[in-house]
């Protein structure tokens, strides 16, 4: 199959929805499928084969944070020419509502479209204002894939219509046989995210520190992400500031490492989460997994079967869950298998085998994606009527 | 005088324009339906005739065949306007069938066993997502064809009013037991 997959952030920074792209066209094209990404990335960015560059991704102030995004005629230009070549079976837009190359494809392209929607902004003024723009869009959409239940119903309240849902994909295996760094065990908890992002909960888990370290002296904080690491500890006692190490950015391999190694993955983001991939990591790698009880969080952790659930922003709960977890090997033992067996569904395995079935139900009885020419002013007057016959024939 | 004349032309061209842009986008919904409904009908026949093979195939026990044998074929042989119904009953009569994870296995060790599982796991996981896709498709040309404008001035022509397909599309536990919903 043919698929063309249309990335909406800058492909050169790190984020979610790019790794899950990233990991999808690897899937699909080990599967034997012919894959071209569309997504914006500096003109000297070195990319791989399969990614089509749609020109530099401008800073724009947008929804509450500065994100990068392609919009303009070039970009248009550069899309219509990528729809054009490729001549996919079948387009897949991720985050459609963001005003980047996802809106541009769906502008541009007729034929099966799929659309996944990542997060679930509450519907803000501009999108209110937007509405009839985005849904004459959006109205293309032939199928609609929401990450997780939370994210389908926030969907259906905002959007209308409906979703199927189809979790994000992770690599099990890569987890579950990454080793142990025995400088990261021994009473260690973990937390991997951006350190200056506070809806990533870190000073929620600092807060709680306190508390932990009066009653376990020994315990060790491992944190992974970018961020300022003086301004992270800043709320703790001086003589506590020791107990956390600051690893910086780590490769996936580290990443790894260190969810196999900790004794406790401790998640305390706060909102604005849609799924929790980092949950499916670390329960791949064996860890027993302390989150805040987010919906998103809920659902993956199988309403805390899985792993524990504290109340969010509460640090004492999340300091008796944790001190509870550290004191018990044995529930630990129980967690980490229980979640390993609980993850299987997210490996990438069955998530691509379901994305496949969604391709292959909008492409049945449908003919092949194709740029719309009736967005062209003079097809609307019939004086392209002969253009778009011949281009059908 | 002229400028007026100018002026109503220009409001003219631009209703024009817009009333053409919309036909346009109804008319891409009602090809939206009509592909989905076609999507929707090749899942429900391919389910129906995998479950037909499978009773015939004799490694379900004499009562499982027959009630999902007389299931399937009523759900191919429906009218359009019992359709929904017998649909719905040829997944009551799924789930009754392979309530149990043990029937599923009995199947699969049958010769041939593991790909008509597999196709019926297939095939009733699909039919919920294209029914999804249809009904999404529905209320889309509906939203539409409520507006004002469409109704003012026929844009959706004859062009008959769509309808969503309803019906009881849960699969089996034992054979999608995969978190797909």
């Amino acid at each position: 199959m043919r698929i063309g997959i249309v990335c909406p952030y800058a492909w050169d920074v790190p984020g979610g929805v790019q790794f899950h792209i990233r990991d999808l066209a690897e899937h699909l094209i080990r599967q034997g499928h012919e894959v071209s990404v569309l997504a914006p990335a500096d003109d000297d960015t070195p990319l791989p084969p399969y990614v089509v560059s749609a020109g530099r991704a401008v800073p724009v102030p947008y929804n509450g944070s500065v994100a990068r995004l392609n919009f303009g005629f070039l970009s248009a230009a550069r899309t219509r020419r990528w729809l054009h070549d490729g001549t996919f079976d079948v387009v897949h837009i991720h985050e459609p509502t963001s005003p980047s190359l996802g809106l541009l494809t769906c502008w541009a392209a007729q034929g099966p479209i799929v659309a996944t929607f990542h997060t679930s902004n509450p519907r803000s003024r501009a999108m209110i204002a937007a509405y009839p723009i985005l849904q004459a869009a959006l109205e293309k959409i032939s199928a609609r894939i929401a990450v997780s239940e939370y994210a389908r119903r926030t969907l259906v309240e905002h959007l209308g219509g409906d979703a199927v849902v189809i979790p994000n994909g992770v690599d099990v295996d890569f987890f579950a046989r990454a080793e142990p760094r025995p400088e990261w065990q021994g009473g260690t908890i973990g937390f991997i995210g951006r350190i200056d992002e506070p809806r990533k909960g870190l000073p929620v888990l600092m807060k709680a520190l306190p508390k932990i370290l009066a009653e376990r002296p020994d315990t060790r904080l491992l944190v992974a992400g970018r961020g300022d690491e003086e301004e992270a500890v800043a709320s703790l006692p001086k003589e506590m500031r020791g107990r956390v190490e600051f690893l910086g950015m780590v490769s996936d391999e580290d990443k790894a490492r260190l969810l196999a190694s900790v004794d406790v993955y401790v998640a305390p983001n706060t909102g604005g989460e849609s799924f929790g991939i980092i949950l499916v990591e670390a329960m791949s790698a064996g860890a027993p997994v302390l989150a805040s009880d987010l919906d998103a969080f809920a659902q993956v952790l199988d309403q805390g079967t899985a792993g524990e659930l504290f109340a969010n922003e509460d640090a004492d709960a999340l300091a008796g869950a944790a001190l509870r977890l550290l004191a018990d090997p044995e529930r630990r033992t129980e967690l980490s298998e229980r979640g390993s067996k609980h993850v299987r569904r997210f490996d990438w395995s069955t998530v691509g085998a379901d994305i496949l079935s969604v391709y292959e139900t909008v492409t049945q009885g449908a003919a092949a994606v194709a740029t719309d020419e009736r967005t062209g002013l003079r097809a609307r007057f019939g004086l392209a009527g002969a253009e778009r016959r011949a281009a059908r024939d | 005088m002229t400028v007026t004349l100018i002026w109503i032309a220009v409001a003219l061209f631009a209703i024009g324009l817009y009333l053409s842009w919309t036909a346009g986008r109804l008319d891409r919904l009602h090809a939206r339906i009509d592909a989905a409904r076609a999507a929707l009908d090749a899942q429900l026949l391919r389910r129906a005739s995998v479950a037909q093979e499978l009773a015939t195939s004799g490694v379900l026990d004499p009562a499982a065949s027959i009630v999902l044998c007389e299931a399937a074929h009523a759900a191919r042989q429906a009218e359009e306007e019992h359709r929904e119904v017998a649909e719905s009953e040829l997944s009551q009569a799924l789930r009754a069938v392979f309530s149990e994870p043990g029937q599923v296995a009995v199947v699969r060790e049958a010769p041939g066993g593991e790909d008509a599982t597999e196709e019926l796991a297939q095939a009733v996981r699909r039919v919920p997502m294209a029914r999804r896709f249809h009904n999404d498709a529905v209320r889309a040309a509906r939203a539409l064809r409520r507006h004002r404008t469409v109704r003012w001035f026929r844009l959706a022509g004859h062009a008959p009013f769509p309808l969503a397909f309803e019906m009881d599309d849960e699969p089996p536990v034992a054979l999608a037991d995969r978190a797909n919903a």
